[in-house]
């Protein structure tokens, strides 16, 4: 059986500016201007970024005091509060960065993974001004663009080992070029960052609990035993769960028998779990991979005492480390914008049927 | 001028192109639920089949809820994009208004309603306002069906109701047994909602602005999250 070859004449208006578009700035060699769009989550964010390195702007509508009052994300009023900020924010960054959509030669969107409705409200804005203004549509991965925040503070090299860790996402990607990613490793079950967040529940702390448990930390001694989990010998996965079952038990233990833990020493002695663990999987990974570069992105790379350790044994290992500064660690439309780039220099863009996809896989993006 | 209409806040997508004197096209499907797939691609068909570019749009018109909460967030992000991005206005119109207006002529009272579960529908009432557009006679609500039609017969005066909406079928039995032949009923090609009526709505406003940032959804009911934080809230267990 032969694939069939079917004559098609017709070409929409909108693919035929994007096509015209897309060519004539080819030529031009102006720069490339890109407006990311993010909404995967509790931030909308928007910004404008030139040539995938230099950040103009980048707006983040921050809706974590809303939140913090359900002690967690609630999806559907996430997604309620970014309909009613989409086109501000957008046209915020346009505005902080001295660009109007003239200037834009694509629009960069997040489409997966994250809260089915949050993302839609990101894709929909994003097919709807690309449509309107014949601009090109590029959909970008949630982790993709994590990694490139790094680049937008130093150039990338290959190949390289990222270690990924929010609220949302433990995950170790090799990198052998640009727009290549593969997963060694991720979370069997809760990401780093939601740990943190219920080991500071158990701890009387508010959410986000992950930077009151890095403070903590700090002020006391890792002393309380603590379990590591290494999982098999060759893998690069990680688990939480056991861990953070093991902080429970021992609160509880010592409550039974009348005892207190110094709330510091049990901080510092779960930072040190957590972070032994991620730190010495990513070098194993670096080492047998001969990365030239290890990245640390997401929100939990704005964790002290993760950085403090990864930069030690970079530095043991001769490795160099890139860690963006905090603000594009968290959820931002920058980064988004930056991994976009890679994809308009390939012309690789997104119909108007593009989709929100919850748990959208790295590799297949 | 010419006015690009929208409505996805139920299981219709429906799409239109509309001048003051003709509807130049629409667009009307009733069986699948993926908005976000094909609400774009349907725009884009319509303006080349109507030889529009988006820019010789003078506004946008979209239902705004109530409804699926996802679909009536993909209509106003879509539509307050385009409006913002071409620098037009856009109007929001009721999806309950908008299937009201498929009765415009209609002596009594039009009540177009979805459901809502738990035996509540979304709702409103309407009348005829000559034979371009409706009044509302009422505020729209979510209520408990029961509740809700004592209510309409105080309001009806003993003129005939008219039950309007893809959902009436579920509660045909409930309306009769309270209202009996007061309620009507319509031919199934008057309950779903057809997106030349938000047009023509949106081309009358257009003059009085439209501001895509402030459009937002009416989604006729809180997050459930934030009524259980508000009732605590009263209650005095929580701190703002
Ligand atoms: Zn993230």
């Amino acid at each position: 059986m032969g694939d069939i070859v079917m004559k098609k004449t017709y070409t929409s208006r909108y693919e035929k500016r994007i096509q015209q578009k897309y060519e004539a700035h080819r030529e031009s060699g102006a720069p490339t201007y890109i407006l990311g769009i993010e909404t995967s989550c509790d931030e909308t964010s928007a910004a404008v970024i030139r040539d995938g390195r230099e950040v103009l702007s980048n707006v983040i509508a921050s809706q974590a005091d809303i939140h913090k009052r359900f002690g967690g994300v609630v999806p559907e009023v996430a997604s309620r509060r970014h309909v009613e900020n989409i086109t501000l924010t957008i046209e915020e960054a346009l505005t902080e960065a001295g660009k109007t959509l003239n200037d834009i030669q694509a629009i960069a969107v997040t489409y997966g993974p994250g809260l089915v409705g949050a993302l839609l409200v990101g894709v929909a804005a994003a097919k709807a001004i690309s449509m309107a203004r014949g601009i090109p549509l590029i959909g970008v991965h949630h982790i993709a663009g994590h990694i490139y925040a790094n680049r937008l503070v130093q150039e990338m090299e290959f190949p390289l080992i990222a270690l990924v860790v929010s609220g949302g996402h433990t995950e170790l990607v090799w990198m052998k070029e640009h727009g290549q990613f593969e997963i060694l490793g991720e979370t069997r079950d809760d990401a780093a960052g939601e740990a943190y967040d219920k080991v500071a529940r158990a701890l009387n702390m508010p959410y986000p609990g992950g930077p009151h448990i890095d403070r903590l930390a700090h002020e006391g001694e890792a002393n309380v035993p603590l379990p590591r989990s290494w999982l098999e010998p060759d893998s690069y996965d990680f688990s939480f769960s056991g861990l953070k079952s093991a902080v429970l038990n021992t609160l509880h233990n010592a409550a039974q028998r009348g005892e207190t833990i110094e709330p510091a020493n049990l901080a510092a002695s779960f930072q040190d779990s957590v972070t032994e663990v991620l730190v010495e999987k990513t070098i194993r990974a670096a080492r047998s991979h001969g990365a030239k570069q290890v990245l640390l992105a997401g929100g939990v790379a704005a964790n002290r005492g993760l950085r403090e350790r990864l930069q030690a044994r970079c530095e043991a290992e001769g490795i160099p480390l890139v860690i963006p500064p905090f603000s594009l660690c968290t959820d931002n439309a920058a980064m988004i914008a930056a991994a976009g780039f890679i994809k308009y220099e390939k012309g690789q863009f997104e119909g108007l049927d593009l989709n929100g996809v919850p748990s959208l896989s790295l590799s297949e993006q | 001028m010419r006015v690009l209409a929208i409505d996805t806040s139920n299981l219709v997508l429906s799409v239109a192109v509309v001048e003051e004197e003709r509807v130049l096209a629409e667009m009307t499907t009733n069986q699948q639920k993926n908005h976000s797939v094909r609400l774009m691609d349907c725009v884009s068909e319509l303006l080349d089949a109507t030889g529009t570019a988006p820019e010789d749009l003078s506004g946008f018109g979209v239902a705004n809820g109530p409804g699926s909460y996802t679909g009536v967030r993909i209509g106003v992000a879509s539509a307050k994009s385009m409006a913002w991005s071409l620098n037009v206005p856009v109007i929001g119109v009721s999806s309950l208004e908008v299937i009201a207006m498929n009765a415009t002529g209609f002596s009594g009272l039009i009540v177009p309603l979805f459901d809502a579960r738990r035996g509540q529908v979304y709702t409103g009432c309407y009348r005829s306002d000559g034979m371009d557009a409706v009044r509302a006679q009422s505020t729209e609500q979510i209520i408990l069906l029961r509740e809700w039609l004592p209510l309409l017969r105080d309001l009806a005066q003993g003129e005939p109701i008219l039950f309007l909406g893809e959902d009436v079928r579920l509660h045909r039995e409930t309306i009769v047994q309270e209202l009996g032949n007061q309620a009507q009923f319509a031919s199934p090609a008057f309950n779903h909602p057809r997106a030349a009526h938000i047009g023509y709505v949106a081309l009358r406003k257009l003059q009085d602005g439209g501001n895509a940032h402030e459009l937002v959804p009416e989604y006729l009911q809180l997050a459930e999250a934030e009524a259980k934080w508000l009732a605590q809230k009263q209650a005095g267990a929580v701190k703002e």
